[in-house]
């Protein structure tokens, strides 16, 4: 994992007494709210229901067993004992005083962590594949070039103010697990078709929100030495031409649909022509130097699938059915990396208790070499567990309730926090998510329906990816009611796509049996094999939609 | 300002305490937790009032973001907000009944006729 040096140590430690004066001065009335929250928001401070928020960084979704026991602490000491983690891979906590913030970024800098750029006009954390050093189809760590961009972007002077927030997402693997097609830019790692020499494909233009889109290809090969002043070249023309008359149109993937990618691209290559790539660059020893950090731990020399295993799995049908579902493949045999799913049944996507933190750190001390991960769908990877560690591994999780065996099931649903908590929120996701997970809770039915992603937001800003769920629920109001609009076929992967809208909105109550009239098209029609979004793919929409309108009750229309 | 602006009546004044950020409510006095204790305005004259007195706090940067919302009272005395918004401002969310005023003041929800 990357430790901060002097400079990174130095600047957060300033940063935090920079705010603590802020926050002194908004207290005592010298600055007034309209002066205060851009700055509370650059350090990650929003103002939501019933309290404050923190949103605390969790750069490309790694973190180390004692900075999870830190986020413990701060849990309880400062909120009600419990954390959420979000889709870009951060932790927010919902019940914060403003008094406390300052001490809670102290406590944070104590272990490496800070809320910089988590909120505000500028380049947001940077996130990840959560199997980053572990998959066997990666190419390349994206590590340690996902800190390169942090370091590049942290309090960059030129894209501090930019016409609005700028998310970037990176993956090293084949399997895009980071979502990077909906991400203002997404950087895949890729290997030169000629020379093997690694570089990055760029896309450009992706996003969620009110106007959702697939991000473009605006580079196909990018040599390593040249990523930040292509990056700064891009950031430029989107700095000097994205809108600032209107925030609904200020993305760059407006200006990408606008112009066009064509011309896009034709000026970020003019920009770039213009910089001196070595210049902008970290020198490679610095680059050598992040790199290090991300190295391998020291994996033993151990068989795969060793007998302790294969006697676990066949004496215990829960044990092997969570191997099964949560194990997912590591490139070091006789390892694997699991999926702690935070997605229980009837809980709050993404909470996590204090309890949970410390349970999840020891286990990681213990069995992963003190390393976990965030996943953008939110949960928490372990990912370096000996396979003749893992049934050890699934009892202690299951005694803390952190077992459940459904990672990418019906059941392992993102949402947002919604307006249980968001201010910005039009209508409430948690309690949707808690009714569908109930509702398909029989862990065979699950396994029946095979892998399914419905992702649910409670507003159009679309926190929740519903426009990239295989199912998509969007929370809206009409009529002074919450109304539900449900979107079907969108993909967060290789295949990414924006789901269609099926029909008129639902009532809360109507979602779960409009949802099980879809999973009814899709047993009734699947072929040997095919998962959901592959049959919705083959089937088109219409057999989907003629089901769902089929039985809405005329009133929620 | 003009009534134009203003909410239909009944209406009480909410805001988000500056150094906690928990929901408070005009009392006629000063600010407080409890939405039972919250004044109501019914008539434009009380609303106009209750705004102003919304204005200097927020000014004395004693409270942010200090608006009317419009509220139907509870057989309990609890002024309701019209709005499902404001109603799970009033009690904490939704899905956490151990937290936010519903926990903080047992009844609460009862008297506001709202089950959780």
């Amino acid at each position: 994992m990357y430790r901060y040096d002097e400079f990174d140590a130095a600047f957060v430690r300033d940063r935090v007494a920079q705010f603590s004066a802020q926050v002194e001065r908004r207290l005592s009335g010298a600055l007034t709210e309209d002066e205060f929250k851009p700055l509370r928001l650059q350090n990650g401070v929003y103002l939501q229901l019933h309290a404050y928020m923190l949103r605390i960084a969790i750069p490309y979704g790694t973190l180390s067993a004692r900075q999870l026991r830190q986020l413990a602490l701060i849990g309880e000491r400062f909120d009600r004992g419990y954390g959420h983690f979000t889709t870009r891979q951060n932790l927010q906590f919902n019940w914060i005083q403003l008094k406390d913030v300052p001490e809670i970024l102290s406590l944070l800098a104590d272990v490496e962590m800070h809320a910089i750029q988590t909120s505000g006009n500028c380049i947001r954390n940077v996130t990840a594949d959560q199997f980053a050093g572990v998959a066997a189809d990666e190419i390349e760590d994206p590590r340690p070039v996902a800190e390169l961009i942090r370091q590049w972007s942290t309090a960059h002077p030129e894209f501090s103010f930019l016409p609005r927030k700028f998310k970037i997402a990176v993956t090293g693997a084949e399997e895009d697990r980071a979502a990077v097609a909906v991400h203002d830019i997404g950087l895949r790692i890729v290997r030169h078709p000629e020379t093997g020499e690694t570089g990055y494909a760029v896309l450009v233009g992706g996003g969620l929100g009110r106007t959702p889109m697939v991000g473009k290809w605006v580079r196909d090969f990018l040599p390593k030495p040249h990523l930040l002043a292509y990056l700064e070249a891009l950031m430029r023309v989107y700095n000097a031409e994205g809108r600032r008359d209107n925030k609904y149109k200020a993305r760059v993937k407006i200006l990408v649909h606008e112009i066009g990618i064509e011309a896009f691209r034709a000026r970020v290559e003019a920009e770039f022509a213009q910089l001196d790539p070595q210049r902008i660059q970290a020198d490679a020893s610095e680059v050598e130097r992040i790199a290090r950090y991300f190295a391998p731990p020291a994996h033993a020399d151990l068989p795969d699938n060793p007998p302790a295993l294969r006697r676990a799995r066949a004496a215990n049908p829960d044990f092997d059915r969570w191997v099964e579902q949560n194990g997912f493949p590591h490139k070091v045999p006789g390892y694997q990396a699991v999926t702690l799913s935070l997605k229980g049944i009837g809980e709050a996507p993404g909470d996590i208790s204090s309890a949970g933190m410390r349970l999840v750190a020891d286990l990681a001390d213990r069995y992963s070499f003190g390393e976990i991960r965030v996943t953008h769908a939110q949960n928490l990877v372990l990912p370096h567990i000996r396979q003749e560690d893992l049934h050890d591994l699934w009892q202690a999780l299951a005694a803390g309730g952190l077992a459940t065996a459904n990672a990418g099931l019906i059941t392992d649903i993102i949402a947002c926090p919604g307006l249980d908590y968001c201010a910005l929120a039009t209508a409430r996701s948690i309690p949707i998510a808690q009714a569908l997970a109930t509702r398909f809770a029989a862990p065979e039915r699950q396994r029946e329906i095979g892998p399914l992603a419905i992702k649910i937001s409670g507003c159009i800003n679309a926190c929740g990816h519903h426009h990239v769920g295989h199912i998509g629920i969007l929370g809206l109001e009409k009529r002074g009611e919450e109304s539900y609009q449900i979107t079907l076929g969108g993909d967060a992967g290789n295949a990414s796509a924006i789901g269609e809208i099926l029909g008129p909105g639902l009532v809360a109550g109507d979602v779960p049996d409009a949802i099980e009239r879809l999973v009814a098209v899709y047993l009734a029609h699947r072929k040997p094999g095919e998962v959901f979004v592959e049959s919705v793919r083959r089937l088109g929409i219409q057999p989907f939609k003629t089901a769902f309108n089929a039985e809405i009750r005329h009133d929620a229309a | 300002m003009s009534s134009a602006k203003l909410p239909p009546l009944p209406a009480i004044l909410i805001a988000n305490d500056l150094l906690t950020g928990d929901t408070v409510f005009y009392s006629g006095q000063g600010w407080t937790r409890h939405p039972g204790e919250a004044q109501i305005a019914e008539d434009e004259a009380a609303s106009l009032g209750l705004e102003a007195a919304g204005q200097e706090a927020m000014r004395l940067n004693r409270v942010v973001d200090a608006y009317l919302v419009d509220v139907v009272l509870s057989a309990g005395g609890i002024p309701v907000p019209r709005h499902f918004r404001e109603r799970f401002r009033l009690l904490g969310p939704t899905i956490r009944p151990d937290l936010g005023k519903q926990a903080e003041f047992p009844g609460l929800a009862a008297q506001a006729g709202q089950t959780r």
